[in-house]
């Protein structure tokens, strides 16, 4: 551990790889979190499926690819047809325990993420796969740094998502209704807001980022049907550490998560790539308890 | 009516135990039949693999009854295998044999795919003190137990990657350097499999007294080993071994080609297996792929001919395959060995059968098969292989190489 620390004392430049990849990587998982964080603010579901719809988006971007079509523009593709999903799943099962209590969603949501994992195998096998963009790849510093030009287009591309959306939730009517439902859904049912579209195009609207999110990880990282817990772990860690309806916070939570994996990687081993994430959650709870601890010696 | 009901009952539970007594006696030789048991994996992570693997034991049962089936006390026989998809799971696999034991009374069995449903099928295999011939669970881990009724035709997974380290010392000698300056870099999942490759690796690596400058191990849900190759950028290591499956590969693959690593010898296991000269062309160029089997290789045995006709027949055989893979090779040659044991024990008697097994020794096309007493097969070594140009040559060990080592490794060649 110590000889790796002096790696980065002696040699800082390798930093600046850890941190450019941490960043790319996290920003496609503070777009994953920020989904999360809609369904969960809004409806109060805890989508454990979240992961499962990433790895979706991959695999229709990835499938696209093969076609011929580039993975760049099946991503437009994985978010329509990830919208279309997302709907459809509400109809069938998430409208049916909305209103259930924690445990149901819980149970809903787990067992849909065991059957979308196994449709995915059934359908394209249990390889791994990566989606194509054959973009150059650019080195810095004697070769010390690589930047593949796909991951610079990626991080761009999840700010643009990112904005759309924020523009999208504060000026447009179905955004306004959606904050509406999420402050108060019995008010804003009185106020004549149709809850369950709202709930329905929410629900949607989560899928279809995932799906874009997906799409990116295809082409900078690598996919696999059973890959989806990952990621859905990734999410909640993102959005219990920033709380939900905070996408400033989302956002920076989402890429120091990415980097900090990194970090943990290049200095523990990259066996405690992925402990680092399920530590930090661990240290987050710790940390929120402490506080809330602290809130209500003041209250009383 | 009592003592009619009375009747009724006790001619059908006779029925019943009579079914009992007869089913498995019959089951396991139906008529002019042998029956082989198989759970191996359909559905679930090792389909592809396992898939491979049904098509080789199928391949290989065809071919033994085209030649006219085992003969057994002057009888001629003919070979089949029944079937259960273990769905991947270990513990599927181990309630499967023991359905196949206890209700369809088989008593011979071929593999599962993978090590970790091996693991699982092996006690059972003792429990009831029948054979099984396995040709897809290559952890060392089956071979120390002391199990009895265990064999397996392909080599175990130490020796995976430890020749590439042989390899390295000849290499830094034919450039007037010592072994023991050899910095090695490895990466391997935390799964048994891999662990045992790291092991074989570690062992030979003391012999040479190198040094292990990374040693990481990858987790299961592998997607990143970008902060590890970063560690390889900064520590210019003379070899670079990675081992965790087909996803390791591919995940490998493709961010050594992305970070543009430039270590001289790369080794990575599974290569054919994820596809990588397909998925990342030229970048895979140079590295070196140990495998349990090729088509090139010499061998050669009275079943299927050389290894070049078994790749023939197989490709005529099944359609959709540009390249046989080893998983089915050894599949193939694990029926091989069923016949040989059955004809030498002249028996259906498990104990003899078994014996029979442990004793017998032939050439195949898929390389000589001699058990140790731990069950392993010692006749047949490891091979690595090389891409070169995007073909997949031989070139160690130097008995059966067919092109020389490129070295150091040009990737964009």
């Amino acid at each position: 551990m110590w000889d790796n620390i002096s790696i980065l004392t002696a040699a800082p430049v390798f930093n600046i790889q850890l941190i450019l990849d941490g960043l790319f990587i996290g920003a496609t998982f503070a777009l994953a979190a920020y989904g999360l964080a809609l369904v969960w603010g809004v409806m109060n579901v805890k989508n454990l499926a979240q992961g499962d719809f990433v790895i979706t988006g991959g695999y229709i971007a990835w499938w696209l690819g093969k076609q011929g079509i580039h993975p760049l523009w099946g991503m437009p593709i994985s978010i329509v047809v990830m919208f279309g999903f997302g709907w459809l799943v509400y109809i069938t099962i998430i409208r049916r325990v909305i209103d259930k209590d924690l445990f149901t969603s819980l149970l809903a949501t787990f067992g849909l993420a065991i059957v979308m994992a196994q449709a995915l195998n059934l359908m394209f096998g249990p390889e791994v796969q990566t989606a194509e963009s054959d973009y150059a790849v650019r080195s810095y510093f004697n070769n010390s740094v690589t930047v593949a030009d796909i991951k610079l287009i990626a991080f761009a591309l999840c700010g643009v998502l990112a904005v759309v959306v924020v523009l999208f939730m504060k000026n447009s009517r179905m955004g306004q209704a959606i904050r509406a439902t999420a402050q108060d859904p019995r008010a804003a049912r009185v106020m004549g807001i149709d809850t369950d579209k709202v709930y329905a195009f929410t629900y949607a609207l989560n899928a279809a980022i995932c799906g874009a999110a997906g799409a990116l990880i295809s082409m900078i990282w690598v996919i696999q049907p059973f890959y989806g817990i990952g990621h859905a772990i990734r999410a909640f860690v993102i959005v219990t550490a920033a709380g939900f309806g905070n996408l400033p916070g989302v956002i920076l939570a989402g890429l120091g998560l990415g980097v900090m994996e990194q970090y943990g990687g290049f200095v523990l081993g990259a066996e405690f790539q992925q402990a680092t994430v399920v530590g930090l959650l661990v240290a987050v709870l710790i940390w929120r308890q402490i506080e809330m601890r602290r809130h209500r010696q003041v209250v009383q | 009516m009592n003592t009619k009901r009375l009747l009724t009952a006790v001619s059908a539970s006779l029925a019943v135990a009579g079914l009992a007594l007869a089913g498995p006696a019959q089951a396991k030789v139906e008529g002019d039949t042998i029956i082989l048991g198989s759970a191996i994996s359909f559905t679930g992570k090792y389909s592809t693999n396992g898939i491979h693997a049904k098509n080789g034991y199928d391949l290989g049962v065809k071919r033994i009854n085209e030649m006219g089936g085992v003969k057994v006390g002057g009888k001629s026989y003919k070979l089949k295998v029944q079937y259960y998809d273990d769905e991947s799971t270990p513990l599927r696999t181990a309630q499967l044999l023991e359905r196949l034991v206890n209700q369809d009374g088989v008593k011979y069995f071929l593999g599962p795919y993978s090590s970790a449903t091996t693991k699982a099928a092996a006690p059972i295999m003792e429990k009831y003190k029948v054979p099984m011939v396995e040709a897809e669970g290559a952890s060392r881990s089956l071979f120390n137990k002391g199990y009895k009724y265990l064999f397996a035709v392909l080599s175990t997974s130490e020796q995976y990657l430890a020749s590439t380290i042989s390899l390295a010392a000849e290499v830094a000698e034919k450039n007037g350097k010592k072994p023991s300056d050899v910095k090695i870099a490895m990466a391997f999942e935390n799964d048994p499999f891999s662990l045992d490759v790291r092991a074989g690796v570690l062992e030979d690596a003391k012999k040479f007294n190198m040094k292990v400058v990374i040693d990481d191990k990858m987790p299961r849900d592998l997607n990143d080993i970008s902060s590890t190759l970063t560690k390889v950028k900064a520590l210019k290591p003379d070899v670079l071994l990675l081992s965790g499956h087909s996803k390791g590969a591919a995940t490998a693959a493709r961010q050594i080609k992305e970070m543009k690593i430039d270590t001289p010898m790369i080794a990575v296991t599974h290569c054919e297996a994820a596809k990588i000269v397909a998925k990342f062309g030229a970048s895979t160029n140079g590295y070196l792929c140990p495998t349990q089997w090729a088509e090139t290789l010499s061998y050669k045995g009275k079943y299927f001919g050389s290894a070049a006709d078994y790749d023939k027949t197989f490709k005529k055989t099944y359609d959709g395959y540009k390249n046989v893979p080893y998983q089915a090779a050894q599949a193939s040659a694990s029926v091989l060995v069923w016949k040989e044991a059955f004809e030498k024990a002249n028996s259906f008697d498990t104990d003899k059968v078994r014996d029979a097994i442990a004793s017998i020794e032939f050439e195949t096309f898929y390389g000589p098969i001699k058990f140790a007493p731990e069950g392993n097969n010692l006749g047949k070594p490891m091979v690595l292989r090389q891409i070169q140009k995007g073909a997949f040559n031989v070139v160690a060990p130097s008995k059966y190489a067919s092109h020389p080592l490129a070295w150091p490794r040009k990737p964009e060649e």
